[in-house]
């Protein structure tokens, strides 16, 4: 887009834009605070967004605190993320009844409903995409998640302030919103105005801005979001040096530090159910007491539980230390050699959701401090 | 399925306080095609009229604390060709097991008027520590809903969808924002699930009602309720409830003095 097509908002150019949404019956998705955190859930109105509160956020740490002037997005992600929507924590994927005609199976009809997402950070943009590789690409179509995506309507939000455990500059995926967005705000205090810096990034979003109250942005404002974004940069709370990591950490496996990790993982799982592209499910299969009905459940699981890897006969993966190292190679290795991509885009959730503040970008960072010599290396992985 | 082929279920009760087994009786929307799908033949909390043995599948709530009951239950397994014990109190031996840490004479002397009338044993253990037992299905209460697909898998013929991990993933689940991380301790981490996390969805931390995870570790959790503020004092009652004799919280709890 050009510098042409930026323009400005206001907290009411924001409502009508939410009511423009509205009106073409999406189902609108925004940042709101509940039990004391910024989770996302269904919104109506601006009032409705988290208005004068950060959080603060470090490993197994986190607290809303109010801010001093009354911002709209002055926080970063938070416990929630998308992909609760677009790839739900639990869905029926069929019924099957055995009833005088034999037996009938249904599929689950999928929802009407499309969803417009408000405040979508740009390591969130990053993760949605990572998960359309994983869903839409490849021999293997995941149906439900197709149809969820579809027609989404995103209005990104560029973070101004970066949160205690983010690092989307080392994994190149923020804090500016750069593609995956219909519209993109930046939110602007400036000159005493409250406004919303507007970049268009779809038609869709040039559409849906005709029906917004607008100006056209001045030099100022566009400079005033620049350095908004440059302030969130310069602010990130953690940072993992990427250069060679998949090499490195798939020759580890037997590093001591896998070990030293699973004397603090509890092996929660917390870690992948936060991360926004973790992806694994699991199925269950019920029937129920008379027999002649039987439904298939998918559920999000954990490469932390033991059934995950369970074969016939046992789990592969009994030891806190391999189900930890699966996790970590998988975000930050194998992904690459799977979908060509990182499995992490930097958002942190991992950092701060995980109950003793397990540090994704610490452990690499000790395994990269000290990294086994050819000598130390056995032939075999156990 | 004819009369003659439904499974004959009996439910039966040791040291406990019924509420496993009243969320059978619980089940109001189930109860029907419960009652169609087996033939409840020994269930004295719902029906007198009592048939004899032997029985598909056995029902076992409640713990062994009595010289009689540790006889009983060799008895039940005898009848029983399945046998599936229910709540804390079957699979660890319950709030009860408390007693194992004390000296239950000074107990009876206490409370009872004619202490010479108890015959009870120094400890209140787990019905696996006494037979072999198929099935444990854990909590305190257990979650009626469970105990309904442990009775339909058992009809079906197939393994009950029953996951052992920890209460966190059905914490995140549901949606639920992590109370721990804001500072609250939280023993879901080593908590098996089933519960559907209800603690944390009220904003308190998990009790540990279900009992250990598959593989927790306890000492990490331990030290984190220690940073964020507790005595060992304080972990070592959270670790002694209605779990206290499951192993892991056991050792746990031994680890931490007064
Ligand atoms: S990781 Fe980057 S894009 Fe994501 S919330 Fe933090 S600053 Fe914003
Ligand atoms: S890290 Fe684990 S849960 Fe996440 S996608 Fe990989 S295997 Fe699945
Ligand atoms: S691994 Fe951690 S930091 Fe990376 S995307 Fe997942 S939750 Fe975010
Ligand atoms: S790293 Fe943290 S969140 Fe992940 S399983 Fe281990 S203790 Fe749980
Ligand atoms: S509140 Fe407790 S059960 Fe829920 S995720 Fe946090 S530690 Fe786990």
């Amino acid at each position: 887009m050009t510098e042409a097509a930026k323009s400005v908002i206001s907290i009411d150019g924001l409502q009508a834009l939410i009511d423009a949404l509205a009106a073409k019956n999406y189902q609108i998705m925004g940042p709101t605070v509940h039990d004391g955190a910024i989770i996302y859930d269904a919104i109506t109105k601006t009032a409705d967004l988290p208005a004068g509160w950060t959080d603060r956020q470090d490993g197994g740490r986190y607290r809303l605190e109010r801010r001093d002037d009354d911002a709209l997005f002055g926080y970063v992600v938070g416990p929630h993320s998308w992909k609760q929507f677009l790839h739900p924590a639990k869905e029926t994927l069929w019924k099957a009844s055995r009833g005088a005609d034999g037996i009938v199976v249904t599929a689950e009809e999928p929802s009407p409903q499309k969803f417009a997402f408000i405040g979508v950070r740009s390591c969130e943009l990053a993760a949605i995409a990572v998960q359309d590789k994983v869903f839409l690409e490849g021999p293997y179509l995941d149906v439900p998640y197709a149809e969820r995506r579809k027609d989404n309507f995103i209005v990104a939000v560029n973070c101004g302030e970066a949160g205690g455990t983010c690092f989307c500059v080392s994994m190149q995926t923020g804090p500016k919103a750069d593609a995956g967005y219909d519209v993109a705000l930046t939110e602007l205090h400036h000159n005493g105005a409250h406004e919303f810096l507007v970049e268009v990034g779809s038609e869709a979003g040039a559409a849906l801005m005709q029906e917004v109250p607008h100006r056209q942005a001045s030099d100022e404002q566009i400079s005033a979001a620049e350095a908004a974004v440059a302030n969130a940069t310069n602010q990130m709370g953690r940072t993992l040096d990427t250069n060679g990591l998949k090499e490195l950490l798939q020759g580890n496996a037997n590093h001591p530090q896998w070990d030293a990790v699973a004397e603090r993982c509890l092996s929660c799982g917390n870690c992948t159910m936060v991360c926004p592209t973790c992806f694994c499910t699991t199925v269950d299969d019920h029937s129920d007491l008379s027999g002649d009905n039987a439904e298939r459940v998918r559920k999000w699981d954990s490469c932390f539980t033991l059934d995950f890897s369970y074969i016939h006969g046992g789990s592969v993966r009994t030891a806190t230390r391999s189900r930890y190292r699966q996790w970590m190679t998988h975000k930050l290795a194998s992904w690459y050699d799977q979908f060509g991509t990182s499995g992490c885009v930097g958002c942190g959730r991992c950092i701060t959701w995980c109950p003793v503040g397990i540090d994704i970008t610490e452990e690499a960072a000790a395994i990269r401090a000290a990294p086994m010599t050819d000598k130390e290396k056995p032939n075999e992985r156990p | 399925m004819s009369e003659a082929k439904r499974p004959r279920l009996a439910v039966w009760k040791f040291a406990s306080c019924d509420g496993c087994q009243l969320s059978l009786l619980d089940c109001e929307d189930e109860l029907l095609a419960l009652a169609g799908a087996i033939e409840i033949a020994n269930f004295p909390e719902a029906s007198s009229a009592i048939s004899d043995g032997p029985y598909d599948l056995s029902l076992v709530e409640g713990s062994i604390t009595t010289p009689h009951d540790a006889e009983r239950i060799q008895m039940v397994r005898e009848q029983s060709k399945f046998l599936v014990t229910i709540g804390a109190c079957a699979t660890a031996g319950g709030i009860q097991a408390l007693r194992n840490f004390a000296d239950v004479n000074e107990f009876i002397s206490v409370v009872y008027a004619s202490p010479h009338y108890i015959k009870t044993l120094e400890t209140s253990t787990a019905i696996a520590d006494h037979i072999p037992v198929d099935y444990e299905l854990h909590g305190c209460p257990i979650n009626k809903m469970q105990l309904v697909e442990v009775i339909s898998a058992f009809i079906a013929g197939r393994k009950p969808a029953i996951a052992s991990h920890s209460v966190c993933v059905e914490c995140k689940q549901r949606g639920t924002v992590c109370v721990m991380v804001q500072g609250t301790p939280c023993l879901g981490p080593v908590t098996h699930a089933g519960c559907g996390a209800i603690c944390p969805a009220y904003r308190r931390g998990c009790y540990g009602c279900y009992g250990p995870m598959e593989d927790p570790n306890t000492a990490a959790l331990a030290r984190e309720w220690q940073q964020l503020g507790k005595t060992p004092r304080d972990v070592q009652h959270a670790f002694r409830t209605y779990n206290a004799g499951a192993e892991a919280f056991l050792k746990e709890g031994q680890a931490h003095g007064n």
